[in-house]
């Protein structure tokens, strides 16, 4: 093989604002865990069943019809109004399929629109952590300044009304969280998302709200905080297909809310994606229409490897509170003495088990570690037989 | 209307939840179902022991792939007619089949015959002679129609030789 040869650097002529993102946390691990062989990883973010089968066939159908065009810019019509029916269904939303929904490539496709579609420049944004890691990153992007909001794992994880007003200024445009959450697992209730309510429409702010992960909450039914009075024109309700329906990568996302909102976003979506791919969003409206069996079977069986695993962390000496939703575990690692980076390269290392630093969600994750459940029971059981042991041998 | 408790909603829930999971392996240990089930081993044990005692659970049964060992059995499924008798219909002949210990399995069929037959032998022509031999001198039988089985590509929800492994990546944000 030929030896590339060194280029000069343009550093000098690349775009600041990207040079000087912060780099993904998860990035350095990712590239450690994909040299090792033998590693149960506990670091995958998205389920893992395969796309129900009427779902990928209704896309190889679709492909043999020759479905291989554009579509509408905001995605097609029927999509849309099968979005509009399960939202009304599932949590009694209602959202015009005309012009109060847009089709996106996946969700992270539409938090980047709605950043973009409402944020001047200055414009900051309470960004609530531990959160996704490209929230904050996206803000950048769209000119706006992200404010990390740190929420305590004595509330689990779940923000304050109070949280919120210290972090309020008059710059404050907007809100972004994600509840069920990615990494704590924690989801917020109708009473604890109340007092949420009342500051957000003090001070008149909009609010991103994530919801990719609405279908997968346990113990409860899921509220949007766009169901709350008043609230629906200052929301922009964010989903999509990929995890209760087990299709991320399918890059099928959605997004919901006022129509001059909604408007701007296809504006920008137009002229940068044009629009998601005809054949998955075809695979979405049978997945919307007639999946709703198997994705309830796939939730309880995420709710069933949940109780397994959070006994099992908790047995171990890993403090980890119950996560309300999601497929994630946010155990605490402060009592082996150990940063949550040190713990995930020596548990590694040590034991082979992958799972990603608190930290890379936010300064609060610091001494905690995110452990995804969307894995077979028995590598559960095995991940947790040599999470034991780790542990016990830093006592 | 009379309103079952949520208790009993509760227990039946658990129950099917239970059975779910030992048809889908019944390895599972007493800890394992306990933990997915968030109840306690001594309750799942004695909820077991509940239903074996009343037959739902009938058997532990392991799905084997025989084609990859040098055992692999030679499988027919027999459609059968017969005259039903009076008084007891099916019942009776269905019983004289399914008392031989090569017969896997017998169903009552709708449609154009009326016993599905599934016998299991080492040779086809082992079952050759079950079906002329034993089979077809039976009283009521009138046809038998033979299928041997090539391939087996799904067995009791199991896809053989499914090639789809985890493809997902091994760290996602």
């Amino acid at each position: 093989m030929s030896k590339r040869l060194a280029m000069p650097s343009v550093q000098h002529r690349l775009s600041r604002v990207v040079s000087e993102l912060p780099p993904s946390g998860i990035r350095r691990f990712f590239d450690l865990v994909s040299t090792m062989d033998g590693v149960i990883s506990l670091g995958v973010g998205e389920p893992d069943f395969v796309t129900p089968w009427n779902v990928r066939d209704a896309c190889v159908e679709a492909l043999e019809q020759g479905y291989t065009t554009y579509t509408s810019n905001s995605g097609l019509l029927e999509l849309r109004e099968a979005v509009a029916e399960y939202l009304w269904g599932q949590f009694q939303l209602k959202y015009e399929p005309e012009d109060e929904i847009l089709i996106t490539v996946g969700g992270s496709e539409a938090i980047d629109l709605a950043l973009r579609a409402i944020l001047n420049p200055g414009d900051e944004v309470l960004v609530i952590q531990p959160a996704y890691i490209s929230y904050g990153p996206c803000v950048t992007l769209a000119g706006g300044v992200p404010v990390a909001v740190d929420t305590d794992p004595r509330t689990g994880f779940k923000p304050t009304a109070e949280q919120l007003e210290r972090h309020i200024t008059p710059r404050t445009k907007a809100i972004i969280f994600c509840f069920p959450n990615n990494p704590t697992g924690a989801s917020l209730r109708q009473h604890e998302l109340a007092p949420l309510v009342d500051v957000i429409r003090r001070h008149d702010l909009l609010v991103i709200s994530d919801e990719i992960y609405a279908e997968l909450t346990y113990d409860d039914k899921h509220v949007s905080i766009a169901s709350f009075p008043g609230m629906k024109e200052r929301t922009i309700l964010i989903s999509g297909m990929s995890k209760a329906f087990a299709m991320t990568g399918w890059r099928i996302g959605y997004a919901c809310g006022h129509p001059e909102i909604i408007e701007l976003m296809r504006k920008i979506h137009q002229y940068t994606m044009l629009c998601a791919p005809i054949m998955s969003q075809m695979a979405a409206i049978e997945a919307l229409r007639n999946g709703l069996d198997e994705m309830r079977e796939m939730v309880l069986s995420y709710k069933q490897r949940r109780n397994l695993f959070v006994k099992g962390l908790n047995e171990i000496g890993l403090a980890c509170h119950q996560p309300e939703g999601a497929f994630y575990a946010f155990p605490s690692v402060k009592a082996t003495g150990l940063s949550s980076d040190e713990f995930a390269e020596r548990l590694l290392f040590d034991c082979k088990v992958a799972v990603v630093p608190g930290h890379v969600f936010g300064n609060s994750g610091h001494g905690y570690i995110r452990c995804s459940y969307a894995t077979s029971v028995q590598q559960i059981n095995e991940a947790l037989e040599r999470m034991a042991r780790f542990v016990q041998k830093l006592r | 209307m009379e309103m079952e408790s949520s208790d009993k909603r509760d227990k039946k829930e658990l129950e099917r939840q239970l059975l779910h999971l030992l048809e889908d392996n019944s390895r599972y240990s007493l800890s394992t179902l306990a933990g997915l089930l968030s109840s306690t081993e001594n309750e799942i044990a004695a909820l077991i022991q509940e239903l074996e005692n009343r037959k739902v659970i009938l058997k532990y049964t392991a799905t084997i792939n025989w084609n990859k060992t040098d055992g692999a059995p030679v499988t027919a499924m027999i459609d059968v007619k017969v005259t039903p008798k009076k008084g007891v219909g099916f019942d009776e002949i269905a019983s004289r089949i399914y008392r031989y210990p090569e017969v896997e399995a017998v169903y009552l069929m709708s449609g154009a015959y009326d016993l599905s037959v599934v016998v299991k032998g080492k040779t086809m022509h082992e079952i050759a002679e079950f079906v002329a031999k034993k089979l077809s001198p039976l009283d009521s039988v009138i046809s038998t129609t033979t299928h041997f089985i090539l391939k087996k590509y799904k067995h009791d929800g199991v896809i053989f030789d499914d090639g789809t492994g985890d493809r997902r990546m091994v760290i996602v944000p």
